[in-house]
């Protein structure tokens, strides 16, 4: 045993001598860190780093069987779904690893905000890891692209028309970004080179320097109120508190970033097992157009706000939120290298982190269920409630036909059942007097189309005579204020006259 | 040579000094190769950035139009009259390895006798396809609602204008329209018509365009 233990050591040392790599990597992994630093709150980044791992990993193992082509992508991955063995794991892998490296990227981003780690002399930290985070996104969209299906065609579809909108340059961005006239054959290959070649490379490289950087300048001490970043002073400080209580970073600390990843890839390999791979949605194929597109998790709340922005101000703020957004992450550290780290003297900055957590929360939940959008087939698979066509007159159940008919459920619902978009019709009446009604279903307006053109006059009464009946739980009808101003001082007016 | 020699021999600058000295002064016409050396590859660079600019920039510098030609998308008797109905073409500029993505659909409306009009199939807010539903007489968008009249404008939603519609002409009896190219903002008129939802003279004049409005409006409130 000694023996084999000599010969491992002279082996080492063999290599050690031509690459004289290990003494500086064992040099690096045992520097010192100020033990406040052994947390579990420091563990995202090393754990972002892991999953970025994971998923160059299955990345190369997908694309062993991958068809980079329009013709043939979409089949490949039911190859890989169906007659590889365990590619369905391998896709489901690497799908939930894309998610899960999004929000860790998200949550070590807010980690290191609300600690202040992006102040002097780490900036350059904080401003490539917002590069980093703008890459793990490119990541995800283009990954979401190269699973070839329905959705991937038609978010093309939606980047190509956000591109168009671009003054000047429009019509030549989306030509570079779709690589021809049409999405098509050139569109998926750039793609492909995008999330194989050019974004990772770029990744690497840029995960690389960052985390050379928290080597060189120390990760970041655990922040005390009142204890101010100094340009002048700060690094001193630092070194004096490593030196006081430094530990070493490996095996000292690292056991909770070690501890802490395994746990996300067990997560990871928990989920792929569980709820299988993303996909594929239906074929890529544009005239299929029974299709509801939706981007993937990371997205939706794009695809929400691209649904609530007014039509004039769309253009504006696809193009000037960005700037301003990706521009004050960039700029903050430059602005705001020095004073306090602790949360607990940033209220602005807990109360930024809190108000976009929630705003994106609240889109992403928003895009889950698309309240904007019509229920394309409601109008031929919800039937109307019988309970709302007892004791009516035969023109009120005309009416319901005509409500049915004419798709008036794909946007609002009775009952519980039909479209979200328009408000529930369920006791329309209460809030609408007859007149209204008349009005808003002949000329359209708030968010609603004129169906003039679209209803005759006997179809137009049948349905205002349906909707005047539904008042909800009998609650009062609507009534029209002035008329109704008009007829009470007539009756007061009549007995004063008769007297 | 003679200020290092003017300097005391003291200390280890004495040592360095004049070596540093000897390698740059021996040096002047490497440093003017070096130099050269660096100006001829930026002049490679400048010669290679050429054609991978080319290349590169190829698709974007294309004119548009260029990709549209006519195509035939059948004989007339396959439009009823006041109908629409979606049409499949496989789109003139293709590449072997398209699959069905070259197979594009529009919807093709037949007003009256030779009057037609050909709508894409992308919704002018961001591209989804939109579905026509005869009964209420409506394009809607399943992506973010946006919803267009029979005619194509703008009826509700986010779009900002109405329906692309594509180029057409009646030739020998078959309808054909010059397509070849996914519609955009960039590549369509920006506007055709004023925004309709919240303009009160728009839904007015939508109003007078209805048939005999007053009549319904009268029986509807006996």
């Amino acid at each position: 045993m000694p023996d084999l233990k000599q010969r491992g050591i002279a082996v080492y040392d063999w290599f050690e001598q031509r690459l004289g790599l290990g003494a500086p990597v064992i040099e690096a992994a045992e520097h010192e860190v100020p033990s406040s630093t052994s947390s579990w709150w420091y563990v995202f980044g090393s754990a972002a780093t892991v999953v970025f791992v994971l998923q160059i990993m299955t990345g190369i193992l997908l694309a062993l069987v991958y068809a980079p082509t329009a013709s043939d992508a979409w089949n490949s991955l039911q190859f890989l779904d169906h007659n590889v063995k365990l590619g369905w794991f391998l896709r489901a892998m690497h799908g939930w690893g894309s998610d899960f490296m999004v929000a860790i990227v998200l949550i070590h981003l807010a980690q290191v905000f609300l600690f202040g780690a992006y102040k002097f002399p780490r900036e350059l930290t904080w401003i490539i890891g917002v590069f980093l985070l703008l890459l793990t996104l490119g990541m995800a969209f283009t990954g979401q692209v190269l699973r070839f299906d329905q959705d991937a065609y038609w978010g093309l579809g939606i980047g190509a028309s956000i591109l168009s909108r671009v003054p000047l340059l429009g019509g030549p961005l989306v030509n570079l970004m779709l690589g021809g006239p049409i999405i098509a054959g050139p569109t998926l290959s750039r793609f492909f080179a995008l999330h194989v070649f050019v974004i990772p490379g770029i990744l690497i490289a840029m995960v690389g320097l960052h985390v050379w950087m928290v080597l060189r300048l120390g990760i970041n001490e655990w922040p005390m109120p009142g204890r101010l970043v100094k340009k002048s002073t700060y690094v001193r400080e630092y070194h004096e508190l490593t030196e006081k209580t430094g530990i070493p970073f490996v095996p000292d600390a690292a056991w909770k970033d070690a501890i802490f990843a395994a746990a996300i890839m067990l997560a990871v390999v928990a989920c792929a097992l569980w709820f299988g791979p993303f996909g594929p949605t239906g074929q890529p194929d544009p005239t299929i157009i029974q299709t509801a597109p939706k981007p993937d998790f990371a997205f939706l709340w794009i695809y929400a706000v691209l649904a609530y922005l007014p039509p004039s101000l769309e253009t504006p703020v696809l193009f000037i939120a960005p700037v301003l957004g990706i521009g004050a992450m960039l700029l903050l550290p430059l602005l705001s290298g020095e004073g306090e780290k602790h949360w607990s003297r940033r209220p602005v900055a807990v109360l930024m982190i809190a108000v976009i957590a929630v705003t994106l929360g609240a889109f992403t939940r928003l895009g889950m269920y698309t309240p904007w959008s019509p229920i394309m087939d409601a109008w031929t698979s919800d039937p109307i409630p019988a309970a709302y066509l007892h004791s009516r007159t035969p023109l009120e159940r005309e009416g319901a036909i005509v409500l049915q008919n004419k798709q008036c459920r794909n946007c609002h619902s009775i009952g519980g059942a039909g479209g979200l978009r328009g408000p529930a019709l369920d006791s329309i009446a209460s809030r609408m007097t007859e007149d209204q009604i008349i009005r808003q279903v002949l000329q359209g307006g708030g968010n609603m189309p004129a169906y003039g053109n679209a209803l005759n006059p006997s179809e137009t009464t049948a349905l205002v005579h349906f909707l005047a009946t539904l008042r909800g739980n009998n609650l009062s009808p609507a009534i029209d204020a002035s008329r109704h101003m008009v007829l009470s001082s007539e009756q007061k007016t009549t007995p004063a006259s008769g007297h | 040579m003679i200020p290092s020699e003017q300097i005391p021999p003291s200390g280890p600058a004495v040592a360095t000094e004049p070596a540093a000295n000897h390698k740059s002064a021996g040096h002047s016409r490497r440093v003017f190769l070096f130099k050269l050396s660096l100006l001829l590859n930026g002049a490679v660079g400048a010669v290679l950035a050429v054609p991978i600019l080319g290349y590169l920039l190829g698709p974007a510098v294309k004119k548009t139009g260029s990709d549209n030609s006519w195509i035939n998308l059948g004989p007339l008797s396959d439009f009823p009259e006041g109908e629409t109905r979606l049409v499949n073409y496989r789109n003139p500029v293709t590449t072997q390895w398209d699959g069905q993505t070259g197979d594009i659909p529009c919807w093709v409306r037949r007003v009256t006798g030779s009057t037609f009009q050909v709508f894409a199939i992308n919704c002018a807010h961001l591209g989804c396809p939109v579905r026509w539903f005869a009964q209420s007489e409506l394009f809607l968008c399943p992506c973010h609602g946006g919803a267009y009249y029979a005619n194509g404008e703008r009826a509700s939603g986010p779009p900002e204008r109405g329906l692309f519609e594509y180029d057409h002409k009646i030739d020998g009896g078959s309808l054909m329209i010059s397509a070849g190219r996914m519609p955009t903002l960039a590549n369509e008129a920006r506007m055709e018509s004023p925004l309709t939802q919240l303009d009160v003279s728009g839904s007015a004049a939508r109003l007078a365009g209805v048939e005999q409005p007053k009549p319904r409006c009268s029986s509807c409130q006996t």
